[in-house]
């Protein structure tokens, strides 16, 4: 449904051209020189590290960032995009790694904003359900944001991005405001962006999602739609790209066809050098930390998730992972076994063989349990304060008996961190919302992992972290494990609970499937128990696949 | 054309000169207010910002109005940085008049000095009590502490009148609602002969003091701060918000209620129903003025107590409505707001908006 005008005026033109794209930043050249090219139809990768300028050039193509220097072509013609809302017109949308949702509002009126205001609510509420049905992005239209997890957020961002990035056709904006258009209408199946902007879509879906989205986005890509992904996971680029830049402190360091590259020639295209591979010693377990009995919880918020009967054990000197989509009751969960949800049975939740289930987080931090939320802003820090205050939420070795506060002390124990976790940070005063996001985990995994935990819970350890600082946390919580402290990693990549774990369970709804040595867990079977499965072990195959779809 | 733009980092300098813009800003918006009234602008604002601290005789006078305002900011501003909105220290600041009041009445010819020291103490008892029912029914019933902490200052108010004109009234009054003059025995104790600035200010720049060491110093004020600014993050780390609440309160409370001792038992003497005279409700300004910061509250209360005896002044020299009082802490409180705007955005002249140029695609 392009307009003939367009199609007819540049046939060969790219759908887009980047030319020596430059923006200095005050402390840094986010780009320098970067040029591009993306072909109608093409599925082309952006591969950088955290920091290399990849954000910064996605901005800029979709107008919310201007550039300094360089030239935009789109459809071979120069242009300026001076706003998001233009390149929307344009026929660009993007889906950002930060969600831009208003958490009073429902995911529908979400998506009703960021669109033309021709429609009602009620069309995009249905237009929604059908989107989401067409790509498998499960999405409850009226559900209010604040009660949807990070996955589900992320969710709402795609189908938002694959509505509003319709390319402007005067004749829909007259139409009027009653029932849809019989054939195509404003918001039809057709009227896909020209060119998708995705920012790490996949962080948060199961394998199944996963291959779920790549078969979208092959369609869309069939019917014309370009699409620019933004990843930092190689397999994935391998599998999915056609084409894939690659960035590096602002440069371009190279342009190649991710489908002949190997995971180490891309590395060394991406950071230089290829990244460390982790050292996974057999464990040696010691006595039980953590055990969880039977525990069954009603969920505090209509849309929570509800905990049933969830028994699990963990012990010291073993990483057990906890794999799972998010908004299957991991949030719950975690907050019942750090305690910020007081509300478990008396005997449910045991550390180290005492009874906490109703103790206080600051009471089971004493006891040695250490834990690292998966919101780091807000949460994990508060986001106004220094660094060096921002210690003194689980660090206390710096209060004296009487509640005085050693400022020196506060301020070297932060610096410590920085250096030791090689935070990027203008010192200990820099307060915790100038920190990008990978290097603010970087800090809190480091605050708690320096705490000598006896017991470490850790939500999402590497989300959003770069190739190189992710490796580092990992390889520091190994080191935490072999130095006999228990570990429980709740993530949604199942890459990282592979190389991390001893054994593995699966939470879906609201349930903890039983344990699996690692060595006996593929990604078909815990993807599989992702849907709640784990029951049903006896089936054929043809059944498992008959209850899946 | 003028565009704001967001600051990459919330300026250091702003953050200091924001008060210093809104005062310049009220000066000039005052010049405007005088010459529509028709009045020699100078002299207005000799009223205001002049004559109130031309002599040490003046300072005195300032001193004692600012006092009260540090003393209960200094409260306040705990509770605002705690996310704990108490709006009626006027309340406690009559109900600490009252308690010091009926000590004070209690005095006789054998009383010694230290009747003083216990009648501060319940001043300051009785402004946590009227805190302490604002924290309870916030605690046990989840009541908005902002309604309940401004409804309880009507009901103080009440209560004080139900005194005057009721058991407290002085027999040897003529049948005015107000209570004996306390013996000169309970009379906070003045700095100097003549002037009526008392130990109070003493106590208000020791409060100073210990309320910067509360917030920045201890792990108590540490905690508090954090349950303001991030409830989550409170909760993570395990600090109890019911402590947190009533700790703010009672805090607050108990400092508006000594601001309602050392004014019962200092420059008034007596219990009338005048006792309220504003300060509970000038301090919400004061304290959000001084940056919520114990130095800067004691700045800012200063100005305060200028535009108050500015506003008598320009009424009996004049001859303008007191209410001009009101009017520049107003004028003051809302160029701040607007000034502060600039500490997390700058001020850019856009040349031409570089819009509506993507026509090419089209």
């Amino acid at each position: 449904m392009r307009s003939p005008d367009e199609a007819q005026r540049n046939p060969g033109a790219p759908r887009l051209e980047l030319q020596g794209i430059s923006k200095q930043y005050p402390a840094v050249k986010a780009n320098d020189q970067v040029s591009l090219i993306v072909r109608a139809g093409e599925i082309h990768a952006v591969l950088g590290e955290n920091g290399a300028g990849k954000s910064t050039l996605m901005k800029i193509i979709y107008g919310a960032v201007k550039p300094d220097a360089g030239r935009i072509l789109w459809n071979g013609a120069p242009v300026q995009v001076a706003s998001p809302a233009q390149a929307r017109v344009l026929g660009i949308s993007m889906v950002y790694q930060h969600f831009s949702l208003f958490d009073t509002l429902t995911a529908a009126q979400n998506v009703w904003l960021g669109l033309d205001k021709s429609f009602t609510l009620a069309q995009v509420t249905t237009r929604i359900t059908e989107v989401a049905a067409e790509y498998g992005l499960e999405v409850d239209p009226l559900r209010p944001i604040h009660t949807l997890s990070v996955g589900e957020r992320q969710r709402v961002e795609i189908v938002r991005a694959l509505l509003s990035g319709t390319p402007g056709r005067p004749k829909a904006r007259s139409h009027p405001l009653g029932g849809r258009a019989p054939q195509g209408g404003d918001l039809g199946a057709s009227s896909h962006p020209q060119l998708l902007i995705l920012d790490e879509p996949t962080s948060v879906l199961t394998p199944q999602a996963v291959e779920k989205l790549f078969v979208t986005l092959r369609v869309l890509a069939d019917k014309g739609c370009s699409i620019l992904y933004i990843s930092h996971k190689l397999d994935e680029i391998r599998a999915l790209c056609q084409r894939c830049t690659v960035l590096r402190a602002g440069q371009v360091t190279g342009e190649v066809d991710p489908r002949q590259e190997s995971n180490a020639s891309l590395s060394r295209l991406m950071i230089g050098a290829e990244p460390p591979q982790l050292q996974h010693v057999q464990a040696h377990t010691g006595a039980v930390a953590l055990e969880v009995q039977s525990l069954s919880l009603v969920k505090q918020s209509p849309f929570g998730t509800s905990l049933s009967g969830i028994s699990l054990q963990l012990r010291a000197g073993e990483i057990l992972g906890v794999a799972g989509v998010s908004g299957n009751g991991q949030q719950e969960l975690m907050a019942v076994l750090s305690g910020e949800d007081p509300r478990a049975p008396t005997g449910s939740v045991r550390l180290f063989g005492q009874d906490v289930a109703r103790a206080s987080p600051r009471s089971r931090r004493k006891r040695g349990l250490h834990f690292v939320p998966e919101e780091r802003l807000g949460r994990g820090a508060v986001p106004t304060l220094s660094l060096a205050q921002n210690t003194l939420l689980t660090r206390t070795e710096a209060v004296n008996r009487w509640g005085w506060i050693d400022t020196a002390r506060v301020e070297r124990l932060a610096q410590d961190l920085i250096a030791r976790f090689k935070v990027r940070a203008g010192g200990a005063g820099a307060a915790a919302k100038s920190l990008s996001g990978g290097n603010l985990q970087k800090f809190i995994v480091g605050r708690e992992i320096e705490a000598g935990p006896k017991l470490l819970i850790i939500s999402q350890p590497t989300w959003g972290v770069d190739v190189g600082a992710a490796a580092q946390i990992r390889a520091e919580l190994l080191k935490l494990r072999d130095g006999g402290c228990a570990i429980l990693v709740v993530s949604e990549e199942l890459d990282e609970l592979f190389e991390l774990s001893d054994r593995l369970v699966v939470m879906a709804q609201g349930r903890v499937s039983p344990s699996l040595p690692i060595a006996e867990a593929t990604i078909e079977k815990i993807g599989e128990w992702m849907s709640g499965l784990w029951d049903q072990k006896d089936k054929t195959a043809g059944e498992r696949e008959h209850a899946e779809a | 054309m003028l565009k704001l733009e967001v600051r990459p980092q919330p300026s250091k300098l702003m953050a200091v000169a924001s008060p210093l813009l809104a005062l310049a800003l009220t000066v000039l918006l005052g010049i405007g207010l005088f010459m529509l009234l028709g009045k020699d602008p100078l002299r207005g604002l000799q009223m205001f910002f002049w004559e109130p601290i031309k002599s040490a005789y003046a300072w005195s006078e300032l001193g004692v109005k600012a006092t009260p305002l540090v003393l209960i900011a200094l409260g306040l501003a705990v509770c605002f940085r705690s996310n704990v909105w108490n709006i009626g220290a006027e309340g406690q600041f009559v109900v600490g008049a009252c308690c010091a009041g009926w000590v004070a009445m209690q005095a006789d010819a054998e009383s010694s000095r230290l009747i003083v020291v216990w009648i501060l103490l319940a001043g300051a008892l009785g402004g946590m009590a009227w805190a302490g029912i604002t924290a309870l029914l916030r605690d046990r019933f989840n009541a908005n502490e902002i309604l309940v902490s401004l409804m309880l200052v009507y009901v103080a108010e009440m209560l004080l009148g139900y005194l005057v004109y009721g058991p407290w009234k002085d027999p040897k009054g003529y049948n005015f609602p107000q209570t004996i003059t306390f013996l000169a025995v309970t009379k906070i104790p003045r700095l100097f002969d003549g002037w009526r600035v008392n130990i109070g200010v003493l106590i208000a720049l020791a409060s100073v003091l210990l309320f910067w060491v509360l917030l920045f110093r201890t792990y108590m004020g540490f905690q508090l701060q954090v349950g303001g600014l991030a409830p989550a993050a409170a909760r993570y780390a395990g600090f109890s918000s019911r402590r947190a609440l009533w700790t703010a309160l009672l805090l607050s409370g108990g400092m508006a209620g000594l601001a309602g001792g050392l004014e019962a038992a200092g420059p008034l003497g007596q219990l009338t129903p005048y006792v309220p005279a504003g300060y509970g409700f000038a301090a919400i300004i004061v304290a959000f003025v001084g940056r919520l910061h114990p130095v800067g509250i004691v700045f800012s209360a200063i100005l305060m107590s200028m535009f108050y005896i500015g506003g008598e002044l320009a009424q009996s020299r004049l001859g303008l409505p007191k209410s001009l009082t009101g009017v520049f802490q107003g004028l003051l409180l809302f160029t701040l707001l607007a000034c502060d705007t600039l500490i997390h955005y700058r001020l850019r002249w856009a040349t031409r908006p570089a819009a509506v140029t993507a026509t090419g695609a089209t």
